[in-house]
């Protein structure tokens, strides 16, 4: 391991590659601090300068450090003015914006950015000691158990259904995996429901794809939307009290080692990701918290604040496990992250550290940098960023639109993919507006050829479905699966039943 | 990409260099068409091929084309129907071109398109884990006899296509029903290999190159290729043939150029990416790529291409996919 993390230093700290970080960390901090722009419009944004770039390393430390330089940049709109850049900020929101609102803008903005700074660099050191480990598991893994995986992962999604969303998270879901099956699969000769039409033969693009479903409807959201554009009338709270005081420090300590740890382990598990995380930080923390400090969450708890942030930056670190070690994107963004690595002729998976040990090293020494850069970049600019979510929406909104276009249609020089683009793009704008999750969709697509591949490919390999509970690690993920989707709901309901119960009593 | 277009510069500098000293160019330019995105197989080898033949200033200039869709499909229909404005135009393809004609994938066939030539191959070849015990094909067919329905063999193409048909190809030169070995499809090699290691597979069928590769790394063994005679790269790989099963089979790539063309600019096609093999330009390309030299020109590319057809097409009735 030393070994790898001396490639890895070598690797990062060239110029170029510095460059990338700090860029990237800049880049996904001043677009993710914008409203609406997120970790994945903006990683779509940026696969063609990455892919042009041609060395897999430095594109995947630029993207790395985008990603991250996002999710931070999301929590700062989401405090200032309530308008969380990304989704994996809402939760920042709920108590920064309170505190924000009190006249405590600065120090929330110092909490986050310790929060975060915690988070990501407890994260990367969980995943120098234990990716190596979970590649040789990965080693373990046979079809049936990718399979198990899959359904693992989109199971998870019932996590994006929000309250009284989980018929429109799962309508989205099965859309994504019907489109998943238009084209040439792996497992059969034969082209299905292309209609007849060659572009189609090869299926969907997924670049293209994301693109229709995050980056343009932003877009067109923008321009449609001009409430929404509204970037706040500047006097949302003097940036003052910056520091922290020791009492606070002390009772966000516990708070930080928790979700650092619980964050990461989200992240690693394959379809949960920083928002997940982000949510069930928050949750968990409001219910350990004892008597006046729950009552605090939601009015400005500086433990509020601090959990989501930390949890979220673990988790974007935790899911560059699967990414790196399986293949297997960990969320929305990863899968972004793992079309670009496809891209660049890289195949992650358990051959990564083998075929390309200093990419992986170098994207693992280059999150303890980005976190750095982090760090300094938001404690002493923090007045100054502020300032930049005053851009004129007329300026951002035909610099979307370029690099979406652009983006689709670099790599295939189809002129196809731009109908296929807007056509989708306009469909998802649609979704949108009747508050329909897009994230589940792009899941569902990426998650549905695997699926279907893994799935036909066990059976082949079994002369049937035994294998679901012949094998112990399928049948302990399916279980799992089955848990994951079972839990939730039933506590919903609960839930439900309880506030039904306090209304009646009423 | 940044490297290929500061090579497509220095190239175009050392052409307008040599020019000066040396003879006009054979051709003043050719545009190659590729029917799959960029960094692909099709790719490399148009573009590899174009920077040899501007560096060695046998062609005054290449421009390259990108027309992805319908699994190269687009780019086929684009040569045929634009066929009056296309003739300077080379598009590159590959066997697969004859198993999707095959399967009606493909309207048309490589018999529409004028045949340049062919220039570059890959044998295939089967891979073993290193630390299977089975050592050679007659360990594999004997274990196969033995279970033949936990002997699957694994593969980058769907079934009928290319890495199936050599499975294909060498069971039934062991007296073996090709229908009945479990062929398990993977979409990338990265997959299949893994799945190689963690047993999921007895065998994998791949691309001799790539094979080389993972023997080099001391990871899977070479239990047998398709070509007649040892290479000396890797001079402990067994040949199919030696084994004493007759299997001969070569993934060529070569050029087209658009249905009509004038003989004499078909020709001089022909005798530009000849006279391209005696250069180092060429050899540097293809030493880099680890290409084998495999040229097939216009009629005999035409008589390699059918006899390709002919066993392709049986196997694939064989195999129940026509």
């Amino acid at each position: 391991m030393f070994e790898g993390v001396m490639l890895g230093l070598s690797t990062a700290l060239t110029l170029q590659n510095l460059l990338m970080v700090v860029g990237g960390c800049l880049i996904g901090t001043f677009i993710g601090m914008l409203p609406g722009l997120g970790p994945m419009s903006i990683i779509a944004i940026m696969i063609p300068v990455a892919i042009t770039l041609g060395d897999p390393s430095s594109a995947l430390i630029l993207l790395a450090g985008v990603y991250y330089g996002a999710i931070f940049g999301g929590s700062t709109s989401s405090i200032l003015i309530n308008a969380p850049g990304v989704a994996s900020t809402v939760a920042t929101s709920f108590d920064g914006y309170p505190m924000a609102r009190a006249g405590k803008a600065g120090k929330a903005l110092t909490i986050a950015a310790i929060s975060s700074f915690t988070g990501g660099t407890v994260g990367a050191i969980l995943l120098l000691f234990f990716a190596p480990a979970m590649a040789k598991v990965a080693l373990l893994f046979h079809s049936a158990e990718y399979f198990a995986l899959m359904v693992v992962g989109l199971s998870a999604i019932a996590a994006f259904a929000g309250s009284g969303q989980v018929a429109k998270a799962l309508m989205m879901t099965v859309l994504g995996l019907m489109l998943a099956t238009v084209g040439e699969s792996a497992q059969f000769s034969a082209a299905r429901f292309t209609a007849g039409i060659m572009d189609l033969q090869s299926g969907f693009s997924f670049i293209t794809l994301a693109m229709a479903l995050f980056a343009l409807p932003e877009a067109i959201y923008l321009v449609l939307d001009p409430l929404r554009s509204k970037t706040g009338d500047g006097d949302s709270g003097e940036i003052k009290e910056l520091r922290i005081t020791k009492e606070e420090a002390k009772s966000i300590a516990p708070v930080l080692g928790r979700q650092s740890i619980q964050g990461f382990l989200i992240g690693v598990m394959p379809g949960a990701g920083a928002t997940i995380a982000s949510f069930l930080g928050y949750a968990v923390e409001r219910n350990i918290a004892k008597g006046e400090d729950q009552a605090q969450f939601g009015k400005g708890s500086v433990k509020g604040l601090a959990a989501p942030e930390c949890a979220n930056n673990a988790a974007c670190t935790g899911s560059f496990v699967p990414l790196l070690t399986l293949g297997i994107p960990g969320s929305g963004t990863t899968a972004i992250l793992l079309g670009a690595l496809i891209a660049l002729n890289v195949s992650p998976g358990p051959r990564l550290m083998i075929d390309n040990p200093e990419i992986f090293w170098a994207v693992i020494v280059s999150m303890y940098i980005g976190n750095l850069v982090l760090l300094v970049l938001n404690l002493p600019l923090i007045p100054y960023i502020a300032k930049l979510l005053a851009i004129p929406r007329n300026y951002l909104i035909p610099f979307i639109l370029f690099f979406t276009l652009m983006g689709s249609y670099i790599g295939q020089n189809n002129a196809t993919e731009l109908l296929i683009l807007v056509g989708m793009g306009v469909c998802a704008t649609v979704l949108r507006f009747a508050n329909f999750p897009l994230p589940p969709l792009l899941i569902g697509f990426i998650l549905g050829q695997m699926l279907e591949d893994n799935f036909s490919r066990a059976t082949n390999l079994t002369d049937g479905v035994s294998f679901m509970w012949e094998r112990p690690m399928t049948l302990c993920l399916l279980i799992l699966a089955v848990g994951l989707i079972i839990v939730p709901s039933t506590r919903a309901k609960m839930a439900m039943r309880k506030r039904k119960g306090v209304a009646l009593g009423d | 990409m940044r490297k290929t277009f500061s090579k497509i510069l220095l190239a175009a500098a050392i052409t307008l260099g040599a020019g000066m000293t040396q003879a006009a160019p054979m051709l003043d330019s050719i545009h190659f068409l590729i029917p799959g995105g960029a960094g692909g197989g099709w790719d490399g080898t148009a573009r590899g091929t174009g920077e040899a033949l501007t560096n060695a200033g046998l062609i005054g200039q290449a421009s390259y084309e990108n027309m992805s869709g319908g699994g190269g499909g687009k780019a086929i229909g684009y040569l045929i129907e634009n066929a009056d404005s296309q003739s300077g135009t080379l598009m590159v393809n590959s066997t697969p071109i004859v198993i999707r004609s095959l399967t009606g994938r493909f309207p048309q066939s490589f018999r529409d398109l004028t045949m340049v030539a062919g220039t570059i191959g890959d044998y295939a070849a089967l891979v073993v884990s290193k630390d299977s015990p089975i050592m050679s094909f007659e360990d594999l067919v004997a274990a196969y006899k033995a279970d033949p329905r936990s002997t699957a063999i694994g593969g980058g193409s769907v079934p009928g296509g290319m890495d199936h048909i050599v499975v294909a190809m060498a069971m039934e030169a062991a007296g073996e029903d090709p229908t009945k070995v479990k062929y398990i499809p993977y979409d990338a090699g990265g997959k299949a290999m893994a799945s190689l290691l963690s047993g999921e597979i007895a065998a994998l069928s791949t691309g001799f190159s790539e094979a080389v590769g993972m023997a080099q790394a001391g990871e899977a063994r070479i239990i047998g290729f398709t070509g007649q005679e040892r290479v000396d790269a890797v001079a402990d790989a067994k040949t199919f043939t030696e084994q004493g099963y007759e299997v001969d089979f070569v993934n060529w790539r070569g050029f087209f150029a658009a249905p009509g063309l004038s003989a004499e600019k078909a020709d001089a096609y022909r005798a530009t990416i000849a006279a391209m093999y005696e250069t180092p330009e060429w050899e540097e390309v293809r030493a880099r790529n680890g290409w084998v030299n495999i040229h097939n020109s216009g009629d005999e590319f035409t008589a390699f291409l059918e006899k390709q057809e002919e066993v392709i097409k049986t196997l694939m009735v064989k195999l129940g996919f026509l």
